[in-house]
Formats: structure tokens, sequence, C-alpha cells
């Protein structure tokens, strides 16, 4: 019991935090169709840069900055590259995305270093929370659950209430109307861009503390991530939102279980021939496939994901 | 019907790329440059084997290492097992085996991730790739964990014709011979009524369809027959280094192999070989030269993908017809100006890059308090001069490029106009 609620708990923060990464590129996918190879990059910026500015000026003022920064950044990369990219189809853009992801890890190399930064949780939130069955459970994560909740909020906020959200839905699906009826569109899909990389900006802020801030970072979150796209269904915030938590939750709950593949067969009744490799393997050693399993399995059941709409 | 497909031309360059690769080791002797020239010569085939996915049937693969990767493990294994009863004979035809591991590998895999194209092929073989990379740090009894598994290519007691593939040299020479076979099949291929299908797949599915050809078919033949000689390739990594690693398979390698064929040009045969090429001379020589050359390759791939999106065979082929037109004399003297000043904008970039690199990832805390030993001149970094140098040159060099390159462009609409004026 004690197990499932802690790691259900964990399996959740992380859960939200994906989604704060996955949202914004749904929402930068379903606008230009292309798949931001970048977007863990962004991420990874937007820790680094809390970390700077958490050296000069504290955490606080970093939360706001960072992402803003992130976010610019990313506008920037789409109004100068992304937008010249685009001209010459979607193999160049994913090409271009991909080029960029390379370019940042070595601009990170470049002025941070190749270890790890010391990039620490603010001692006001440095404690425990609440404590469960002898378990402690961490103020910092209790934060990072709010400021992705209070986001997810913001979110769907702007989308559904604001006219600039109506605006972006249409441009989701008709962009020549929208543009016919005199929105300026290109302006839209750079600020959709700048949005979503603001989020994964975001993201890195609060979990470049909790985790840790190194140039692999990205690469390790950026895979996963397009898991989670992908499961979801391309283009579906709501299939994204529900693989986030999804794969979260598959990773914590199979990181700690210690049962062999011998033994979940075991208690199907099937006894395996002792003494193979694969037969010994635990659900741990097995955790850093699983989420790709299930990616591969969606794909060849249904390709849609668990939530699109569009077959692509 | 031969002469289409072999005209003297095409012979002629054929025999000739042949003869320089047999060539270039007799004239550079140093075991610096024929290992250069083997790894070129295993990156070629790589390439050739990925463009068959991404030039020819349009599938941008994000997991093409796990072909190659998976032949060079096999051909270890295959090498391991015959061990001494083996003879050079048999060494020399492994790379059949790297290739029919790829190919069973592509026979497997292929099945799940050629259902789809586009988007979605992509991220499926994206996932297959991590599924596989992330497989081999789980079983190190096959893929021999962090260490690798390595093996000895000399065995057997007699010499084959006199090659035992021991010293480089002779490797060299194996690995030309399997490279030029497997390139002359891979261009034959694109002749075969399935190498049309493909291009035919890529540009218009729906149309093919209707045409009466199964396009999941057309796309799942091609990723088998790419597999093979991504295996073949991989057979020959396994030889030439007699040691392959985990690293074989994972994404970078894919990445590398990707860039590779996108910088030399997806859209002609021999793009992929130029990519090949280039990247590797650049990987050893700019590598041995600084460790910034992630840095410029990555800037030089942006470069290429937003300014010559079809790589540098690209290139070749409208200098090749403003040649045919007789325009070319009218273009080189624009082109040897605006090769100045980019050069001076270059110089500008690098020794930035080289400065920074120097102060920041240097010998840690405090590189910049002494003089540093940047582009063997002694600089004193943490003052502005060098600084301020490096910046007026690159500053310099971008306003003259803008200035000139901007006249280049001018006359090169124009020649351009002329050139297709000719035409209608």
């Amino acid at each position: 019991m004690e197990f499932v609620v802690i790691s259900l708990l964990n399996g959740i923060t992380y859960g939200l935090l994906l989604f704060m990464l996955s949202s914004g590129l749904t929402l930068i996918f379903s606008m230009m169709g292309i798949l931001n190879f970048a977007h863990a990059s962004f991420y990874m910026l937007g820790a680094y840069f809390a970390y700077q500015i958490s050296t000069w000026i504290g955490f606080w003022p970093g939360l706001l900055v960072a992402p803003l920064l992130v976010g610019a950044v990313g506008a920037a990369v789409e109004r100068y590259g992304l937008r010249r990219a685009h001209r010459f189809g979607h193999v160049a853009e994913l090409l271009f995305t991909f080029g960029l992801a390379f370019l940042v890890e070595e601009i990170v190399h470049l002025i941070w270093g190749k270890v790890a930064v010391d990039y620490r949780i603010p001692e006001e939130l440095d404690g425990t929370l609440f404590s469960l069955f002898d378990t402690d459970f961490p103020i910092y994560k209790g934060f990072m659950m709010l400021i992705s909740v209070g986001m997810l909020v913001a979110l769907y906020a702007l989308l559904t209430r604001t006219r600039i959200g109506l605006i972006i839905q249409a441009a989701l699906t008709k962009p020549d109307m929208v543009e016919a009826l005199g929105h300026n569109v290109p302006r839209i899909f750079m600020l959709v861009f700048g949005g979503g990389t603001a989020l994964a900006g975001l993201a890195g802020v609060i979990g470049g503390n909790a985790f840790v801030t190194e140039p692999g970072m990205a690469a390790a979150v950026g895979s996963i991530v397009f898991v989670v796209v992908v499961v979801g269904g391309l283009g579906s915030l709501g299939g994204a939102f529900v693989a986030s938590l999804l794969i979260g939750c598959i990773q914590t709950f199979s990181v700690a279980m210690t049962l062999s593949i011998t033994d979940v067969f075991a208690v199907v009744g099937i006894a395996l021939p002792e003494g193979s490799q694969v037969a010994r393997l635990t659900i741990t050693q097995l955790a850093p496939v699983l989420p790709y399993m299930l990616m591969v399995a969606i794909l060849i059941f249904r390709p849609r994901g668990l939530m699109g709409a569009r077959e692509s | 019907m031969n002469s289409v497909i072999f005209p003297r031309g095409r012979l002629l360059l054929w025999g000739g790329g042949l003869a320089l690769a047999i060539a270039l080791p007799l004239l550079f002797k140093s075991g610096f440059m024929v290992s250069l020239l083997c790894q070129m010569g295993i990156m070629v085939v790589f390439a050739l084997s990925y463009n068959m996915l991404l030039g020819q049937t349009g599938l941008l693969s994000f997991g093409h290492a796990v072909y190659y990767g998976l032949g060079a493990f096999i051909t270890m294994h295959t090498l391991n097992l015959i061990g001494k009863d083996g003879s050079p004979l048999l060494v020399a035809l492994l790379p059949l085996v790297g290739g029919l591991a790829g190919m069973l590998a592509g026979v497997v895999l292929g099945y799940v991730t050629t259902k789809k194209a586009g988007t979605t092929f992509a991220m499926i073989s994206l996932g297959i790739g991590e599924l596989v990379a992330a497989c081999a740090l789980m079983f190190p009894g096959f893929f021999g964990g962090e260490g690798g598994v390595s093996g000895n290519r000399v065995i057997g007691k007699e010499s084959f014709l006199g090659f035992t593939w021991g010293p480089q040299v002779e490797m060299y020479g194996l690995i030309v011979l399997w490279a030029f076979l497997a390139t002359v099949a891979m261009f034959a291929l694109t002749q075969t009524p399935l190498g049309r299908m493909a291009n035919a797949v890529r540009d218009n599915p729906e149309r093919a369809e209707f045409v009466g050809y199964d396009t999941q078919r057309v796309r799942y033949l091609m990723l088998i027959l790419s597999g093979l000689f991504a295996g073949i390739a991989g057979g020959l990594t396994a030889l030439n280094y007699e040691i392959v690693t985990a690293e074989t398979l994972n994404a970078h390698t894919s990445g590398v192999v990707l860039l590779m064929t996108f910088v030399g040009g997806i859209g002609f045969f021999y793009g992929p070989i130029i990519g090949a090429i280039l990247i590797t001379v650049m990987q050893i020589v700019i590598g041995g030269l600084t460790h910034a050359w992630l840095l410029y390759f990555g800037l030089f791939f942006l470069f290429m993908v937003l300014m010559a999106p079809g790589g540098i065979a690209s290139l070749i082929a409208v200098q090749h017809k403003l040649w045919q037109a007789g325009l070319l004399g009218r273009m080189l003297p624009h082109y040897l100006a605006t090769a100045l000043p980019t050069l001076v904008l270059l110089a500008g970039l690098v020794g930035l890059i080289e400065m920074g690199y120097a102060l920041l990832a240097g010998e840690g805390v405090g590189a910049g308090d002494t003089a540093t030993k940047v582009m063997g001149m002694e600089m004193q970094l943490n003052a502005p001069g060098p600084w301020a140098a490096a910046l007026g040159v690159a500053a310099l060099g971008l306003a003259l490029t803008r200035w000139i390159g901007g006249r280049t462009r001018v006359a090169w609409n124009a020649t351009l106009s002329t050139l297709h004026g000719d035409k209608a």
C-alpha cells in the first residue's frame, strides 16, 4: 500500500512535468505539422538559464525570467530559422530542429562545461511536506505539482476562454481562412512556438533542480517526450495529458519493482526455464525499455494513438 | 540495354573512382591516412544504404544504426565462432554474414515500421532504435556490455592469395572491394522496377497504389535491402576495428549517418558518397585539431539545411548545368569574390569560438588568467584585446559578405534566368 501510494504520487509529479513538455510539443505539431526535435533542448536551456539566474539573483526571479528568455529564444528560432526551412518542406524542417538539438547541446558544453552544474532546490522549499507510512513527501514535489497544475489551468483558460486562444484554435485547423480574416498567421505561429518552448523552459526550471542539470538531460528526456506525444496521439492535448501521466507512472513504478520476468510469469502460472538471460531480468532493468515498447505496441495496434483524431 | 545503364561516361567515372580508391594508399603511405580511408569506405556504404530509404523511398529513419550495429555484432560473433578453424577466405566473406543479419533485422523490424510512411515511420524508427539500443545494455552476454565484443581478424595458418588481412592496407583492400561491389549493387537497384517504384512511392503514394502497387510492400522491400547493405557496412566495421561496442547501434550513430547523407545530398545517387567522405574527413581531421568540432559540425549542418537543402551534390549539379550552357565562366569571378569575405567572416567566428572554448571548457577555472595557447598563438584571454580583434574581424567579414554576397545573388539570379530562358 505504502509502495503504491508513494509511487503514484511520484509518478503523477513526473507525469505532470512530462505534460508541460508534451503540451508545447503537441501544440507546435498540430499547428505546423512538424515534430520539434529540439523541444527537450529548450527544457535543458530552461534549467541552465534558471541555474545561472539563481547564482546571480536567486531562484524566484529565475522561475519567471528563465521561461520568458527560453520563449524568446524559441520565437527567434522560429522567425529566423524554421520559417526559412519551411520553404524546403517537412523533411528540411525536421532536420533543422534535429541539427538545432545537436547545436544547443554543444553550446551548453561550451558555456557550462560537460559536467552537471550545482542547481539546487531553494531553501524555502527544502523540507518535508507530509509523511505517509514513514515515507517523507518533500515540499518541492508538492511545489512542482502546484506549478504544473497551475500552468495546465492557465493553458486551458488561455486556449478556450480568450480571444487569442480562439484564434490559435482556428489557425490550427484552417490557417488560410484565419489569414483571410486579417490575422497574421505567421506571427501566431511564432507566438505558439515561443509559448511552447517557454513551457518547456518552465519545466526545465522546476525539473532541473529536482533531477540533475547536465548536458545529457535533453537527450534523456527528449525521446520520452516523443513517446508521450505518439502514445497520446499526435496533435491531441488531452491524449498528451493522459499519456504523460501513464508514462510517468509506468516509469516510477517499474523502477521500484524488483520482480523478475520469471516471477511475473509465475504469477500467471507459467514456469520459465531457469538460467536464461531474459528470464533473470528484473522489471527495474526493463524500466528504460518499457515506454518504447508501449510506443511500438500503440503504433502497431492503434496508430493514431490513445486519443488522436487524425491518421497521419 | 547495357549501353543505357552503363554508358561509356558512367563506366569511366566508376572505373576512375575505383582506380583512385586503390591508388590513394599507394600515394599516402602513412597509417593515419590508411585508417582514414578505411573509415571513409565503410561510411560510404552505410550512407548509401541510408539513402535507399531517405532519398529513394522518402522514408526518414532515425534508427538506421540498428541494422548497421546488428550486422557488426553478428559478424564479430561469427568471427569468434569460426576461430582457429577458419581461413582468410572465410574472413573476407564475413561482411556478407553481417549483411544477412542486417537483412534479417530488416525483415523482422521492417514489418512493423513500414506500415506507415512519413512522420509515423520516423517516430517508429526512433522508438525501435531506442528499444534496440536499450536492449544492448540489458543483454551483456551478446552485446558485451560496456566493453563491447572484440575479436581478431587474422585467423588460420595459410594466407589467401597472399592476404591475411592483418596489415591495415590489406584490410583497406577488402573494404574497397566490398564497398565497390555494394555501391554497384545499390546503383543497379535504382535502375530496377523496384527502384523506380520506390521513387513513385516517395513522390506520390496514392497514385502508385492506383497503378496497382502495394506501397507498404515496396517500402518493406526497400527497408530489407537497405538493412542488407547497412549490415555489410557493419560487418566491415567489425573487421576493421576488431571491436564492436553498443555505441554502433545507438541514436548517435543513426544521427551521424542521417547528417552525412543529407549534407551530401539525398536527391542524387552520388550525394551520400560525397557526404560520407567529407564528414569523415571533417570528423577525423578537424576533430583532431579542435575540441569544438561538433559545434562547427552543427553550424555547418544548419547552414546546409537553410541554404542548400539539396546538399553538396545539388550544388555540383547546378554548376554542371551552368558549365554545359557555357555560363559557368560568368559566375566564377563572383564565386571568388564571395569566397574572400566569407573566409574573413569564418576566421572571425572560428577565433571567437576557439577563444570561448579555451576560456570556458578549457583547463577549468581561471584558464584565462595566464597566457593561453589558442590556434598556435599565445593569448591573454581575460583581456579584451583578442576578443575585440576577433569580433572586429567577424563583423568586417559579415559586412563584406552581405555586401558582396548581395551582388553575387543578383548575378546568380540573372545567370539562372538566362539558363532557364535558353531552355524555353
